[in-house]
């Protein structure tokens, strides 16, 4: 039904928009389930359906745009997209020009359906919650359809739909100590779940040692490949962005100035090809397959929006506008699983960080905490969990002389914000090993 | 709206011990300019009801962004079969006096309307500012934005709650970035989007305008020729705009009961914070006067009932440094069997409401400015925030600022540049020494307060006088 009142749009604002005007919409859509689960029980359940469309309309180098609810209902849909456009009318002719401004063209068109195999919704509980009732299980189901759509006056137009699921959560000890488990797919998969369940317990028998507490200094540690996901997310905030480098905030502003590198094992790039996220941007440009940004320790590409193209006239490599990671991949190294234990030898096991921010962003450093299960390792051996410390560490440290080895193998972590709406994607990663890396609290 | 909606909740026909509509209608107005170009120019009309159905005890929600009866139907519908699905895995007996019966009205005052400028003048002003943040060749970038946000919420339940509330909340980010070959340094306008209040463009068009962003663009210059924060153990001044942050960080969010309730330790986290500390714990030095206030006018995130009828009133949560009581709503007070606030909140119609800040402010103390520093022989002064970091029990944290003065023999003497400091909660509060008085409060807020599974933002405000603290670790920047 919203892809229908979606073609309406596009032709009504086709058939109103002057011949010297341009117009791009996109929709961010989703009929979502969510349910909150706290010691094994549920705390909140309930549905969302939402559908929001921006139209952006651009004339004589000036653009706006108008955002507005897209119900399904034929008419009152046709009514708000007529409401926007008579108000962008009245109102982008006001506004300065933009000399960089993106207009639309090209002719590309694709339609990407992911059909999923899905919970019944009212089989959740009875499905997730027996099997954990002996634990203290917290944490949040998600599931149904998303939806992402882009057309343009310029003839443009594409469409992504995937029924998707999220499973989130924790189990914790009676003192507070926690095991994180994730779990997300286009297919609910009863024995991925009853094994992930399992590992947990395995972890969490591991956390009922007593505690122990480490002074602040450097320790040599593995981080698991979500910690390395966490981490990742940094990247996305004034890190990869070529705008960033340009206005002065980008953490790899020394890299591109040739005054830093990082180790030769270190390998990031935007990989697209598992399907998880639409290719198109908002300006309906459909990204690379694969985009290098990292390559042996070496600044590869920034990520160039075409709005950043004109203004820094450069070639744009079908970044979105905010110049964000939407389908980072860490590369994997030669580490492998059996061997990380024996490897890490005496030092830290990290499974989680978290509430990461830059301490110091020119300079690379940033400040966090370990978070759910992390343990104090000696000669290969699982000593103890650990309370949790603050690390604050420069990426071109841990990234750098002091990256030891990367797993041989990835895991996908999803990202499961939903902030406004359900997030699409995550991060493909491998498990990291470097040493000397600095706690300070 | 309240007439349709009461009419539209008759006709429901959905068997339920309770059901309640919330529906919300959001203009959201975003200007932004960078170096005198246009970056952003937009209307976001968010609109949609909430349906909440109680049922054997457990709440279920459907949200729908359609307001037609059909829609509602299907919605209410949808709530009930999720509450029926849950109620054999129920955490807790919801009771109805979880949703009170209440009937009132709230609208922000307003002195100058939002359509007093119009969208072109509102982008000549921030181009202006623009131009009088770029004080030197040095600014690399200079930014303005302004956001203004009108929201009306209607409740209506079946035990005859009607809530009308209208807020107009206005916010400005005003900055400046300076470059010296790799040294990088950022001003801003008490820290990213801190000038948020309720009210209209008196909030944007104040007399000390220019001179604010003059100031900006200068400090901003200044700090690339600023000794490096110090490595140190000493007296940190906090100005208010980074109190904002502290008060944020270590006194609101551990102080939520759904967090020491569990609900959120997949997510935000739990808290240090347990049930036997209310009433008991020490939780800072005796200056330390914490309330809970959506009663002040103009103050970000006042209200006069949360998004369950609940009606607001003012509570002190820290007396004399005591911990008297939580941040939770009436269901969260049940649960855990202490007092809370009204302040069940959700981001809007497509959330269901969760324990959340609103005004969360420190009561001045009796210390002037000049009398404070003049205190202090050795210690350093820092202002606006800049990063943010603190673990999931809202223990250990690490924050720094944009900008600092280093205090010398009772004055304010050298610039420093990348202020760092760190602490753990309690003993960081216990260590406040001194309090500004009236005359150094004041109010800010944050419209990006983050929290909840699925994941919700929210406004805050909090005020704050200049407050000085014994023994922090101090620290500056490079790898």
């Amino acid at each position: 039904m919203l892809e229908l009142s979606f073609n309406q749009l596009v032709d009504f604002l086709n058939d109103n928009t002057p011949a010297d005007a341009a117009f791009t919409i996109n929709l961010t859509a989703e009929n979502s389930q969510f349910i909150r689960f706290n010691q094994a029980k549920v705390r909140q359940t309930g549905q969302v359906q939402n559908g929001v469309v921006r139209l952006t309309y651009m004339q004589h180098q000036r653009s706006g745009y108008w955002e507005f609810p897209l119900t399904g209902d034929l008419d009152v849909d046709r009514q708000a997209a007529a409401f926007a456009l008579d108000n962008l009318k009245q109102e982008v002719p006001t506004l300065p020009e933009d000399p960089y401004l993106v207009l639309p063209q090209g002719n590309a068109t694709s339609r990407e359906i992911h059909a999923g195999d899905l919970l019944e919704m009212d089989q959740v509980e009875a499905t997730l919650l027996p099997r954990v009732l002996d634990l203290d299980f917290a944490g949040i189901y998600a599931a149904g359809q998303i939806l992402r759509g882009y057309a343009d006056s310029a003839g443009q137009k594409h469409w992504f739909s995937t029924d998707s699921f999220s499973l989130d959560y924790s189990v914790f000890t009676p003192d507070g100590q926690a095991v994180k488990g994730t779990l997300a797919g286009n297919h609910w998969k009863p024995r991925v779940y009853d094994r992930k369940i399992q590992e947990s317990r395995i972890q969490l028998a591991r956390l009922s040692r007593p505690t122990k507490t480490l002074r602040r200094g450097q320790y040599r540690t593995y981080f698991e490949p979500a910690a390395l996901a966490e981490i990742s997310y940094m990247l996305s905030w004034e890190g990869v962005s070529e705008a960033c480098f340009q206005q002065g905030s980008s953490c790899f502003a020394a890299m591109r100035r040739g005054e830093r590198q990082l180790s030769p094992k270190f390998y990031l790039q935007e990989n697209f090809s598992h399907g998880l996220v639409p290719r198109f941007n908002e300006f309906g440009e459909v990204a690379p397959n694969q985009l290098p940004i990292i390559a042996q320790g070496k600044l590869n590409h920034l990520l160039v929006s075409s709005k950043t193209a004109q203004e820094y006239k450069i070639d744009a490599n079908g970044a979105n506008e905010t110049e964000t990671l939407r389908a980072p991949e860490i590369g994997t190294g030669d580490l492998s699983i059996e061997d990380v234990f024996q490897t890490l030898d005496t030092g830290l096991y990290i499974s989680n960080l978290h509430y990461l921010n830059w301490s110091d962003q020119p300079t690379g450093r940033i400040t966090g905490m370990t978070r759910y299960a992390c343990f104090w390792v000696e000669d290969g051996e699982i000593v103890a969990p650990i309370e949790n410390l603050r690390f604050d560490e420069s990426l071109y440290n841990f990234w750098g002389d002091k990256l030891i080895a990367l797993t041989d193998t990835q895991e996908f972590i999803p990202d499961v914000a939903s902030y406004g709406n359900r997030a699409l994607g995550g991060v493909w990663t491998p498990g990291m090993l470097v040493d000397e890396f600095s706690y300070t609290l | 709206m309240i007439s349709d909606l009461s009419r539209h909740l008759q006709q429901l026909n959905v068997a339920a011990d309770w059901i309640g509509l919330r529906a919300n209608r959001e203009v959201v107005r975003n200007r932004s300019v960078r170096d005198g170009i246009p970056t952003d120019n937009g209307t976001q009309l968010n609109q949609g009801v909430m349906l909440e159905v109680l049922v054997n005890g457990q709440i279920g929600y459907a949200a729908t962004n359609s307001f037609r009866l059909e829609d509602l139907r299907a919605a209410a519908t949808a709530a009930q079969q999720r509450a029926i699905a849950a109620s054999e895995w129920n955490l807790y007996q919801t009771p109805l006096s979880a949703r009170p019966k209440v009937v009132g009205y709230y609208a922000t005052p307003v002195e100058k309307a939002f359509d007093a400028l119009s969208p072109g003048e509102i982008n000549a002003l921030l181009i202006k500012v623009c131009q009088h943040l770029k004080v030197s060749d040095q600014i690399v970038q200079a930014s303005a934005s302004a956001l203004l946000t009108e929201t009306e919420s209607w409740f209506v339940s079946t035990n005859g709650s009607e809530v009308h509330q209208k807020f107009f909340r206005i916010g400005t980010d005003f900055a400046a970035t300076a470059q010296e070959g790799n040294l990088v340094q950022r001003r801003s306008d008490n820290g990213w989007f801190a000038r948020c209040y309720q009210g209209g463009l008196e909030y944007f068009l104040t007399d000390d305008l220019w001179s604010r962003v003059e100031t900006i663009g200068a400090q901003a210059v200044e700090l690339l020729s600023a000794e490096e924060c110090p490595e140190d153990t000493t007296t940190l001044v906090l100005a208010p705009d980074q109190m904002l942050l502290q008060i944020h960080e270590s006194v609101g969010h551990p102080l939520e009961l759904d967090r020491i309730l569990g609900d959120e330790r997949n997510y935000a986290g739990g808290s240090f914070v347990n049930l036997e500390d209310f009433g008991n714990l020490t939780y800072g030095s005796k200056l330390m006067n914490i309330t809970f206030d959506p009663t002040v006018s103009s103050e970000f995130a006042s209200y006069a009932f949360d998004d369950t009828g609940a009606p607001a009133t003012r509570e002190h949560l820290i007396q004399e440094g005591v911990l008297k009581r939580g941040l939770g709503s009436l269901e969260s007070q049940a649960r855990l069997g202490v007092p809370g606030v009204a302040c069940s909140r959700a981001s809007s119609w497509n959330r269901a409401p969760i324990d959340r800040m609103a005004n969360l402010n420190l009561e001045p103390g009796d210390t002037n400015m000049e009398t404070m520093i003049g205190n202090i022989d050795h210690g350093i002064y820092m202002e606006a925030n800049r990063s943010w970091s603190i673990d999931d029990q809202r223990h250990k944290f690490q924050f720094s600022c944009e900008y600092a003065k280093l205090i010398e023999n009772g004055k304010l003497t050298k610039t420093i540049r990348n202020p760092n400091y760190r602490g753990i909660t309690p003993e960081f509060w216990s260590n406040l020494v001194m309090l500004g008085d009236r005359s150094t409060w004041k109010m800010y807020g944050t419209p990006n307060c983050g929290k909840g599974e699925p994941n919700q933002c929210i406004t805050v405000g909090h005020g704050s006088p200049v407050a000085a603290f014994a023994n922090v670790e101090v620290f500056g920047g490079a790898a």
